[in-house]
């Protein structure tokens, strides 16, 4: 069994060191063939063909910083989750304590997502899954000159004709 | 099995270089135009001669970039995509590894993804790319869990990680699935899973033992999953990280030649990786969707017996055409709908999704209950 094991896992560090190769051989391939004649100008960084200000590396926004965070919760929650539905429901635990095994397994699981769900809760709640919303612009301004004064001087110059044809 | 190694790789290239041109044949017949009509019959060589041109591009590398994260970034992108298909069952006797971690193995893998799209970003110095893969890794990060609750709701109902035995289940061969510590030989279906209804469909197979038919529900988790699949992949409507019109190309605007096209190869390998999943989990996988009705043996007759060239010949066809469906369906998509806006992604995921699939979760597991 352990051997079994084993040897389905070296298939899949096949699969890793074939795509790793597989890469290789490419990136050694163009390297053969391309040309390499780098100057000033190619290699700065591209920013719509200014030069470029400052350094990239700087702050950043605190929300991503929020959104990781939650997505450890959830994500561990997950982890959990993975070996406990393979199983809850398996036929022969389940028959051979008449049933009570799999409504305790679920009852137990719920308790734990609830719980975390109540974290989910106060996230939203906090109001931290609100990203920056970009607010519609209202206008403010109050004219002195009524509306209708407006629409006068609109159909007096509006030209009969000039529907689109 | 070498194999199967073999034949997913070459698929994996193949089906890129073709699939690059549907797209842009979709996208044309979607915006009424010809698309690439020059090199081949009908421009069907445009991708090769692309490539061609990519590969002798000149490798540029920006001044101010961590040369070491900007170099590694692209292999480290493809080569977590590409051992994902280390666990998918082409067929009912070709698959990588029959590891029986399976798809808990192809969720953790494929999330180094975001590890090199960061690596990219960064080590770049480019304040397109910094953008781009904050976002790219805050949209991923976050569809992860919508994504990992529905592959749950399917895991929960066939009580395996393993994606060959949960193939198995859902079709007619399901008492030939046999391993040291599994047997199936008693194994048998029933019609929406449950036992109670009497109706045993084991025999008749085809569509009705897929797991959406299995579980009703699951079609809604696949909903699910196929909107979180769209944000992992980077496909419109959630292609934040790479809106062309804000962020020129997003992590990858400093890349050129050979590693811009691993960054490509692996985007669009990872379609073909969500589109597989979903295949396998919600429709049955390699399995025949013609039940057998009677004398009228069309399950049989469309699926040959696990292990024989018939049968590996029929699943290859089976998979690969569901698969294909389910891209050509992202194409239309990506034609169709606009970008989403950052909080609006935020919200869909964390306000809607997670909690209904959380729901979906609860109902599946008493549903399975039920099924024994």
């Amino acid at each position: 069994m352990e051997n079994i094991l084993i040897s389905e896992f070296s298939y899949i560090l096949l699969f890793i060191v074939g795509a790793i190769v597989f890469i290789a051989g490419g990136l050694i391939t163009a390297w053969i063939i391309r040309p390499s004649r780098p100057n000033d100008e190619k290699k700065t960084s591209y920013e719509c063909g200014e030069d470029p200000v400052g350094n990239a590396w700087g702050q950043f926004n605190i929300r991503f910083y929020i959104v990781a965070l939650i997505f450890i919760l959830f994500d561990v929650e997950i982890i959990f989750l993975f070996p406990w539905a393979t199983v809850f429901g398996q036929q022969t635990l389940v028959e051979t304590t008449s049933g009570v095994w799999g409504w305790f397994a679920i009852t137990e699981m719920s308790i734990f997502i609830f719980i975390l769900t109540l974290g989910l809760v106060y996230a939203w709640k906090k109001g931290y899954l609100d990203w920056v919303k970009p607010l519609p612009k209202t206008e403010d301004f109050n004219s002195k000159v009524p509306y209708s004064l407006y629409e006068k001087v609109n159909q007096k110059y509006t030209v009969p004709s000039s529907k689109p044809e | 099995m070498v194999i199967a190694f073999v034949l997913l790789l070459l698929l994996v290239i193949i089906y890129t270089v073709f699939a690059v041109y549907i797209e842009r044949k979709v996208s044309a017949f979607a915006q009424d135009r010809l698309g690439p009509m020059e090199v081949g019959k009908f421009g069907i060589l445009q991708t090769v001669a692309d490539l061609l041109k990519l590969i002798q591009k000149e490798d540029i590398i920006p001044k101010t970039a961590d040369k070491f994260l900007f170099l590694v970034a692209p292999v480290i992108i493809f080569t977590a995509v590409f051992s994902g298909f280390a666990v998918i069952p082409l067929t009912s006797g070709i698959i990588g590894s029959i590891a029986s971690v399976g798809v808990f193995y192809l969720l953790a893998i494929i999330s180094l993804d975001v590890l090199g799209i960061l690596m990219a970003g960064w080590g770049s110095n480019n304040k397109y790319t910094i953008y781009g893969a904050m976002r790219a890794v805050s949209q991923i990060v976050s569809y992860e869990v919508p994504l990992g609750i529905s592959v749950l709701c399917a895991v929960v109902i066939c009580q395996t990680l393993n994606l060959q035995e949960i193939s198995f289940q859902q079709g007619i061969w399901i008492q030939q699935y046999q391993t040291e510590t599994i047997n199936y030989s008693n194994e048998l279906n029933y019609l929406f899973g449950i036992k109670k209804l009497g109706i045993e469909v084991t025999d008749i197979g085809g569509f009705l033992t897929w797991n959406v038919v299995r579980m009703p529900l699951l079609f809604f988790v696949f909903i699910i999953f196929f909107i979180s699949s769209l944000a992992e992949a980077n496909r419109t409507p959630f292609d934040l990280p790479e809106a062309e019109s804000e962020l020129i190309g997003g992590f990858h605007t400093e890349y050129t030649g050979f590693r811009w096209s691993m960054v490509m190869l692996a985007e669009y390998a990872m379609m073909l990786l969500v589109s597989f999943v979903a295949a396998i989990l919600f429709f049955g996988g390699w399995n025949t969707p013609f039940p057998n009705i009677g004398s009228l043996r069309l399950a049989e007759w469309t699926s040959g017996l696990p292990g024989t060239v018939m049968g590996n010949i029929w699943g290859i066809f089976w998979i690969l055409l569901k698969v294909f469906a389910l891209i050509l369906v992202q194409m239309w998509i990506r034609w169709t709908y606009p970008r989403l806006r950052v909080d609006q992604l935020m919200s869909l995921c964390w306000k809607y999704l997670t909690p209904i699939s959380l729901v979906l979760l609860f109902i599946c597991a008493i549903w399975r209950l039920l099924m024994i």
